[in-house]
């Protein structure tokens, strides 16, 4: 919404600086984006009388002047073609700084003649590209004269942000009814006298809904206005719409426009001659068009509302009008609309046709229903003064529709809920500027709401009315009761995995990215996703069509991104949700790790290593310990997902039906599918699947240790090569679970038919006497024997 | 030969010994059973006594000598032997050390863990609740009804719609956690709720999934000055300045009445934002006291429970506080990025230690 400082003042009695003006407004809730004011930008040029302008001595092009100005006779040295004697100019004198450069100017000697000052042209000043020459003003103005106010330049344009509960501030004389209340001026009262109609209007309005239902549009004002002159509106009004970002039409339009601003309040204007019978408001019939304004042509369905004659719409109710009716500069007699239409209908229209105008935009958030009259009365009196012509009478169908409501504002409640601390009669005199009805009572203040207020449904508004106005920047802060002396803990377990996860993650060498919820279709395919409930049904592109069902394909295309980037090495991790379906619970909370390239890159201490799935599970692992989980109890088996290497992965789980996470080299096809270069190896672990603490309480259990010295033996079996690592450790470990404290594999290597060497060092713990020889051998001889039972393997001899 | 020539002789061999094997053969030819002390002391046994006493006394001198000599020699030649060994074994310690990634921490991850700790200091604990979310906690439960103006102006993504005609869809904020978080609990409620919202939108300044944090507090007698307390001391704390300079305007949404957005007072120097000096304002976050028909859909009941609530941008406070310039590289996983702006795995702010 915007609007110049005179247009303001029109309503607002004030004497408040611009400044001043500017603080309200924001204070009341009128958030000012921009405040363009020239004159505070050419404050330091003034008129100037160029009295002689005669050729310079020792140049052709240019002209030496004599310019009276503000300080004195200065002589000027200035090469425009227009420089001539008898002009009246703005001038910059020295010291002034020149906006369009930014240099300060100070005199100079042109050609061996002093220019002792410098006559500007509408590019030298941001008015405009002018270059050819320098501006000329009109020569009623007296030397001195600030440039702004002799470029008539010098009405400061203010644009704010209007929330969109404030239809009654899109139009200026709500601001100003807004800034009288918070004390800025008084609201000048506004001319409501209405126009005598001399004759009977030609045109009949009707409302014409089936079942009289006229929800759609419940009234509507109409005036026939005849012998009118149109034609360009007055510079003044121009100006104003100019300065507003209007173009200026004709007169007729102009007038609707002004009044569209200047009270919220669209009219439109149809020339009478181009109306067929008479005009009703109606629902649109399927498949009606328009030509609309816009010069673009609409095609109606029936539940959009029009205004239209015999030979059909002429208008889309409260959007916009139509060509074939509209005035011209050759109008002679107009039809001016004043109508109420229904909020939601018109934003529902002004949607689905794609049309954004000043007169949705209003009437979409409510226009102020009781002003319908007053609009057109204002409208009729302000043709008949600039085009002439004589009014009818006014043509009315339906009735205003009722806003009455009363609230009532306990005395106390702006206290007990704002913590404003303002006098009962304060809150009264506010409550009455901005227009409320208020009827004191014992206990509170029964406020009868303006017809303008669509937005006041209650106390709580009424409170908001009376805060904002005393200014939520007067509320002294309130300090808070802490609910223990002590903070108490508030993360939950999840949130603790969670930051847990994380700052594993980060030291064991990882950088955190956080990548899109969503991702390209084809990537939630190789990834198991890709259902139609995870699919957005309006996606920004088709690159972020799909919710993510893992956090690793994007962290797989963030790796080929940053490969394609020259990062050979790298190790990626996200903490996030996937998305297994379109409920709560399907939405989980995982950590997930990529790395590529080598594990250490090369260097001068040798043993460079590409990356394989043993760090991807150890990944896993101590992302699943940190976050809580009884690593040492979970169970590691072969095989993950598709997007996984067959012979390459591995599933991390508690049991069939818990499963932690998974682990591996990608799928070669997956990579080559995302266009990413191996080799990369992957974990994803699943937060919400770890499962809880079962500690009761901090206590630690009693440390219980020996102090007879641990001793190992090594065993080396010949097994199956489908025999599993984990099958014989677990057995060798089950052969004596007392004496039995750690089995380790620390060497492997594949025999010839078919045949693997694992060599397993099993530490042995006395607990209370050193073993004898035969004992040793006994422990010896019960790990081979469940070896062998577990795994078919021989000891090696 | 006399036995100051032996002495001589054996005392200069002993000297030029360089190595412990030649100072061992010494020895044996000299201390050995054969050596040639030892054959003398033999010698001993034909001499009268008296020659004997005086002739053993200066051969036990002798032997004694000769065996300091030797020991003294053979830890000097050790000392000699580690000198070279250490000599040899010198590495150079300006080499670099085995590659290790260094890791960091997200500036989201970061700054999430910050307003946690200031939050929980005032008793607020984490909510959550699902990124993928239905009209009912998205819209209506918030005082947003179908035809509001404001649903229109979410740029809300949407899914497919079901059989039953229904869709569902991303949560444009993190307000739905109130709905849910009030559905679950009775009032006194003190949360904040961190997390993922999602718009349909994409430019200079926006991304189509951004970060917000909801905070919202519920008992009976709460007031909008206890919020702008409550913000005021969180933006002192958050930006670890001792005075910051903010402005409270009266706004509208939805879920809130009275409403208010907040602004901070910034300057610009050298190109980087400094938070709590200057003239210039800046947005930061949205809040109010909570609508009674927000109160009354998430189940209690406004004539007997109030609070208020604000959403502010969890992204927008991480740019604000560290000086990032652009919110879409947040989302890009560039590595240059993630390392430059990361944090470090130990670095956990706590009030304690300080949160930045």
């Amino acid at each position: 919404m915007k609007f110049t400082l005179s247009w303001l003042k029109d309503y607002l009695d004030t004497t408040t600086t611009i400044d001043e003006i500017c603080e309200g407004l924001v204070g009341v809730g009128l958030e000012v984006e921009d405040v363009s004011d020239a004159g505070r930008l050419l404050k330091d040029f003034t008129v100037a009388h160029v009295t002689l302008a005669e050729k310079h001595p020792n140049a052709d092009k240019l002209r030496q002047c004599v310019v009276e100005t503000k300080d004195g006779v200065k002589q000027v040295v200035c090469g425009a073609p227009n420089a001539r004697t008898g002009i009246k100019a703005i001038i910059a004198l020295p010291g002034v700084t020149i906006p369009a450069t930014g240099a300060v100017f100070s005199p100079a000697t042109i050609r061996g003649v002093e220019s002792q000052a410098m006559l500007c042209s509408e590019r030298e000043l941001l008015i405009s590209d002018e270059h050819n020459g320098i501006i000329e003003v009109d020569e009623k103005w007296p030397v001195g004269t600030p440039a702004a106010t002799a470029l008539g330049l010098d009405d400061p344009m203010i644009y704010v942000k209007v929330t969109p509960n404030r239809p009654d501030a899109l139009g200026i004389y709500g601001i100003a009814r807004d800034l009288a209340a918070k004390g800025l001026g008084k609201l000048k009262p506004l001319d409501v006298k209405p126009v005598t109609g001399t004759f009977d209007s030609p045109i009949a309005v009707s409302l014409d809904f089936p079942n009289n239902d006229t929800k759609p549009c419940p009234l509507f004002v109409g005036r026939y206005i005849r012998g009118v002159k149109n034609g360009p509106s007055p510079q003044w009004l121009q100006r104003r719409l100019r300065a507003i970002g209007l173009r200026p039409i004709s007169t007729l339009v102009d007038i609707t426009n002004y009044i569209t601003f200047a009270h919220g309040r669209p009219l439109h204007a149809f020339d009478a001659a181009k109306v067929s019978g008479n005009i009703r408001a109606r629902l649109a019939k399927d498949g009606e068009t328009l030509e609309a304004l816009d010069n673009r042509s609409y095609t109606l369905s029936p539940e959009m509302t029009v205004i239209a004659d015999d030979a059909g719409p002429e208008a889309i109710a409260g959007i916009i009008g139509g060509t074939r009716s509209s005035c011209t500069e050759e109008t002679t007699d107009v039809f001016l609309e004043s109508a109420w239409f229904d909020p939601l209908r018109t934003a529902a229209t002004g949607r689905r046709l794609g049309i954004n105008s000043d007169a949705r935009y209003r009437f979409e958030r409510g226009v102020d229903p009781a002003f319908t009259v007053t609009g057109s009365e204002i409208a009729t009196r302000m043709i008949l003064e600039l085009c002439g012509g004589e009014a009818s009478h006014v043509v009315m169908a339906g009735q205003v529709p009722s806003t009455s409501r009363i609230y009532s504002l306990r005395k106390t409640r702006v206290a007990s809920l704002a913590g404003a601390d303002v006098p009962v009669t304060s809150q009264k005199s506010i409550l009455a500027a901005l227009g409320f009805g208020v009827n004191e009572m014992a206990d509170t203040l029964d406020c009868a709401v303006p017809s303008w207020r669509p937005d006041i449904h209650g106390e709580a508004d009424l409170v908001e009315e009376v805060a904002r106005i005393h200014g939520l920047d007067n509320i002294p802060p309130q300090p808070m009761e802490r609910p223990s002396a002590i903070a108490k803990p508030v993360l939950n377990p999840l949130q603790k995995r969670m930051l847990a996860a994380r700052r594993m993650l980060a030291s064991r060498g990882f950088n955190e990215a956080i990548t899109w919820a969503f991702l390209p279709e084809e990537h939630a395919r190789l990834f198991g996703g890709g259902q139609a409930e995870l699919k957005l049904a309006n996606p920004i592109s088709s690159e972020l069509s799909d919710m993510r069902p893992s956090l690793l394909p994007n962290l797989i295309a963030a790796a080929g991104r940053n490969s394609d980037r020259g990062f050979a090495d790298m190790m990626l991790a996200e903490v996030g949700h996937a998305y297994a379906g379109d409920a709560p619970k399907d939405e989980t909370l995982r950590a997930a790790g990529i790395r590529r390239g080598a594990v250490t890159g090369r260097n001068v201490h040798g043993g460079a290593r590409a990356v394989d799935a043993y760090d991807a599970k150890a990944d896993a692992l101590a992302v699943l310990e940190a976050a809580g989980a009884p690593v040492a109890n979970v169970q590691v088996i072969a095989g993950a997902p598709s997007w996984y290497h067959p012979g390459r992965s591995g599933t991390i789980q508690m049991g069939p039906q818990n499963k932690l996470g998974h682990f591996g080299e990608i799928h070669p096809r997956i990579l080559a599918a995302m266009d990413v270069k191996g080799p990369l190896v992957a974990f994803e672990v699943i937060l919400n699947a770890v499962p809880g603490s079962k500690a009761k309480s901090a206590t630690r259990a009693a440390l219980n240790t020996s102090d007879l010295l641990p001793l190992s033996r090594d065993f080396a079996f010949v097994v199956d090569d489908a025999v599993e690592a984990e099958k014989l450790v677990k057995a060798a470990k089950g052969a004596d679970k007392a004496l039995i404290s750690d089995v380790t594999v620390f060497d492997l290597y594949k025999l010839e038919g078919g045949k693997t060497s694992l060599a397993i060092e099993v530490t042995l713990q006395p607990k209370d006497k050193t073993l004898t020889e035969p004992e040793i051998e006994a422990v010896s001889a019960k790990i081979v024997a469940a070896v062998t039972k577990a795994t078919g393997g021989t000891l090696r001899s | 030969m006399s036995l100051e020539h032996l002495e001589q002789d054996i005392l200069s061999q002993v000297e030029a010994a360089t190595d412990e094997a030649s100072l061992e053969a010494l020895r044996v030819a000299t201390l050995g059973k054969k050596g040639s002390i030892s054959e003398r002391m033999k010698s001993l046994g034909a001499m009268s006594p008296d020659e004997r006493r005086e002739a053993g006394a200066a051969l036990n001198v002798l032997k004694d000598k000769v065996a300091e000599a030797l020991s003294t020699r053979k830890i000097a030649l050790q000392e000699i032997a580690l000198e070279a060994r250490l000599a040899s074994e010198r590495i150079d310690v300006t080499l670099p050390v085995r590659p290790q990634a260094s890791g960091t921490v997200h500036p989201v991850s970061q700054v999430w863990e910050e307003v946690v700790q200031i939050f929980g200091d005032l008793g607020f604990s984490v909510a959550e609740g699902p990124h993928i979310e239905d009209d009912f906690h998205n819209f209506d439960a918030l005082n947003i009804p179908p035809e509001h103006p404001a649903r229109q102006e979410h740029d809300t993504f949407f899914f497919n719609e079901k059989a039953d005609g229904s869709r569902m869809l991303l949560r444009t904020h993190t307000s739905p956690v109130q709905i849910r978080t009030m559905l679950a609990s009775v009032p006194p409620v003190r949360i904040i709720a961190p997390g993922r919202t999602f718009r349909c939108d994409s430019d200079m300044t926006h991304t189509p999934m951004f970060n917000q944090v909801e905070g919202l507090l519920l008992d009976e007698t709460t007031t909008l000055a206890n919020l702008k307390w409550v913000l005021t001391e969180f933006c002192k704390a958050f930006f670890e300045v001792d005075d910051v300079k903010m402005r409270f305007r009266a706004s509208h949404f939805p879920f809130t009445e009275p409403s208010m957005e907040v602004d901070i007072q910034y300057s610009r120097e050298g190109g980087q934002l400094k938070i709590g000096t200057g003239d210039k304002w800046l947005e930061i976050l949205g809040s109010g006291m909570v609508h009674p028909n927000v109160i009354r859909a998430g189940g209690m009941d406004p004539d007997k429970v109030q609070g208020w609530a604000f959403g502010m941008g969890l992204d927008r406070i991480a740019m604000l506080k560290y000086g990032i310039p652009d919110l879409r590289a947040f989302f890009e996983a560039d590595l240059r990025w993630l390392r430059h702006y990361g944090f470090r795995a130990l670095q956990v702010p706590t009030l304690a230690g300080g949160l930045s």
